[in-house]
């Protein structure tokens, strides 16, 4: 059984289908790309699983639990995190607060424990701060910690999004393209970093702009067009695929 | 009396009320930053806070002869449980009326706050009538004792007013370390920032926003105990003007921001003691309310308002 399972899941926004009768399976422990063009339905896929938008038709499994309805802070907690296409860090938090605020599905002191500052609470409190840290170096932000986030450099704050995402210990990362807005040069180091974030047990299902950015590095590759899946498979053989190079380039190209 | 004597005299009435004003800016400033909503019924939440001090006060049998450290365990008492009544009062206003509504245009849940105060203010006519109600002012010597003042250089500092700064910027203090020391407080900040973000780390939105009225309120029933002690009397509709002065406190500090509504709740009790001492006591309101057009017009941001580290 797969790690997550979307099936036939549908979205309707009166009369237009952003998502159409889409299924599609996560394995753990792999990188699955979601690619498509602008409008495709893609982050709304995200939005669905997250519980953000309630779906219309179908169903959403994580590890043998359905999503269906449930709310986002219960997702995160059941083991999904996600970052967000347009970056929304908290700008008036530090770098260092951002991560540890991802950390608050896996926190369990009461508010009374953290009022009266209990063992309980100040222990939790430097775990969370310990395991932040850690983060921030792996993602090479640890000179970063105590600015506030809107200061952070553009492509500091992607890696900073998904730093605060990995907080959570999610199985499942959810990334809205994380290369958005980033330089060649930059959009390679952060399929890099997928990549170690995979290495590190995380599955990861990636929604990318660029269809060739994605190929080195996924598993499979599932292409959205008018929220339909018109293509699924190896990259390889996805990028080969007729309907694939219409969508993208339109017909006769 | 010299001058300056007033003049001092007067700075130290203004902080005391500026204390009151500040208490209860904060539950505006709190609720605005988190769902941008001007509590319009939060100055008739701060009436209950002594409404309800009134009536724990009357099981507490309290005499002349009632005196130290017994005096100041009432107090904290009654303090808190006022403050734990009016919490409560502000989640279920939330619960009941708000948060339906926290999708809808901004106009509807203002109307329905105005309709909240509406109800608040009436209530409480039906329950303790329409005139001023006495208050037993039995802080700092005990019931009928009259109030210590101290003479600093010329200056006379009465211990009641001493009494409502103390308590209101202990308030303030524990606000800010519940604020930015606690998780609770960290969740707070976060759905102020960006609530579906907030919703996505983990965190349950209604619940931060419903402990957010609870703390806004719980001080505006801090303010009412203390506003009683204060002024010795207390009255269905004080919480009208009271609120609408925080709530200028508020947009002068920059609404939104806590450091703001402080600052801008003592500026307000000192412009407003100025103002009965050097200008007439009539004018109190005008003056204030001119601040408030004076700051719309040139700098709807407040003094703080342009940098929000803060925003809860």
């Amino acid at each position: 059984m797969a790690l997550l399972e979307l099936r036939a899941l549908c979205k309707n926004f009166g009369g237009l289908a952003a998502v159409n009768n889409l299924t599609l399976d996560v394995q753990a422990g792999s990188i699955i790309s979601l690619i498509g063009p602008n409008g495709a339905g893609k982050s709304t896929v995200f939005n669905l699983i997250t519980g953000i938008y309630a779906p219309t038709g179908g169903s959403i499994v994580f590890e043998h639990r359905t999503l269906n309805g449930m709310r986002p802070d219960r997702v995160t907690a059941a083991g999904i995190a996600r970052t967000f296409q347009n970056i929304r860090l908290f700008s008036f938090m530090s770098v260092l607060e951002n991560v540890m605020v991802g950390r608050n599905a896996r926190m369990h002191a009461s508010i009374a424990d953290s009022a009266l500052r209990t063992r309980r609470a100040t222990r939790e409190d430097r775990e969370v701060e310990h395991r932040a840290r850690e983060l921030l170096d792996f993602f090479g932000l640890t000179s970063y910690g105590s600015e506030w986030a809107r200061n952070l450099p553009y492509g500091m704050q992607r890696r900073l999004e998904i730093a605060r995402a990995l907080a959570s210990d999610p199985r499942l990362l959810l990334l809205d393209e994380p290369g958005a807005g980033t330089n060649p040069a930059e959009k390679q180091a952060l399929m890099r970093l997928v990549q170690s974030v995979r290495e590190r047990g995380v599955t990861v299902l990636l929604i990318e702009h660029d269809m060739h950015l994605v190929m080195g590095i996924s598993d499979a590759v599932h292409v959205l067009d008018y929220g339909e899946q018109i293509a699924c498979g190896p990259p390889d053989r996805v990028r080969h695929d007729p309907r694939v190079i219409e969508a993208y380039l339109g017909k006769g190209a | 009396m010299p001058e300056i004597h007033q003049f001092f005299q007067q700075l130290i009435n203004g902080i005391a009320l500026g204390g009151m004003y500040a208490l209860i800016a904060l539950g505006y400033t709190m609720v605005y930053g988190i769902v941008e909503l001007i509590n319009f019924a939060h100055g008739d939440v701060y009436t209950l806070g002594s409404y309800f001090s009134l009536s724990i006060l009357a099981l507490i049998p309290l005499s002349r002869y009632t005196g130290g450290w017994q005096l100041w365990l009432i107090a904290s008492c009654v303090i808190v449980l006022a403050a734990l009544l009016c919490g409560i009062v502000g989640v279920l206003i939330e619960r009941l009326a708000y948060r339906r509504l926290r999708n809808a245009p901004r106009l509807a849940p203002l109307i329905t706050a105005i309709g909240v105060s509406l109800i608040l203010e009436n209530l409480m006519q039906i329950w303790k009538g329409t005139s001023e109600v006495p208050f037993p002012q039995f802080l700092p010597g005990g019931l009928g004792v009259p109030d210590n003042v101290f003479v600093v250089a010329g200056v006379g500092i009465h211990e009641r007013a001493l009494i409502v700064v103390v308590v209101s910027i202990l308030a303030m203090l524990a606000l800010n370390l519940l604020v930015f020391r606690t998780k609770l407080g960290t969740a707070m900040r976060a759905t102020a920032q960006d609530r579906d973000a907030a919703q996505l780390m983990g965190i349950n939105i209604n619940g931060t926003i419903a402990w957010t009225f609870f703390i806004g309120a719980a001080l505006a029933g801090v303010a009412g105990f203390i506003s009683g002690i204060y002024y010795g009397t207390t009255f269905f509709l004080n919480g009208y003007q009271a609120g609408l002065k925080a709530f200028t406190a508020a947009v002068l500090g920059g609404i939104g921001n806590i450091t703001g509504a402080m600052l801008g709740g003592f500026l307000i009790g000192i412009v407003e003691a100025m103002t009965s001492q050097y200008i007439s006591d009539q004018w109190t309101s005008v003056v204030v309310f001119s601040i408030l057009i004076l700051i719309l017009v040139f700098r709807p941001s407040g003094l703080l308002g342009e940098q929000v580290p803060e925003k809860v």
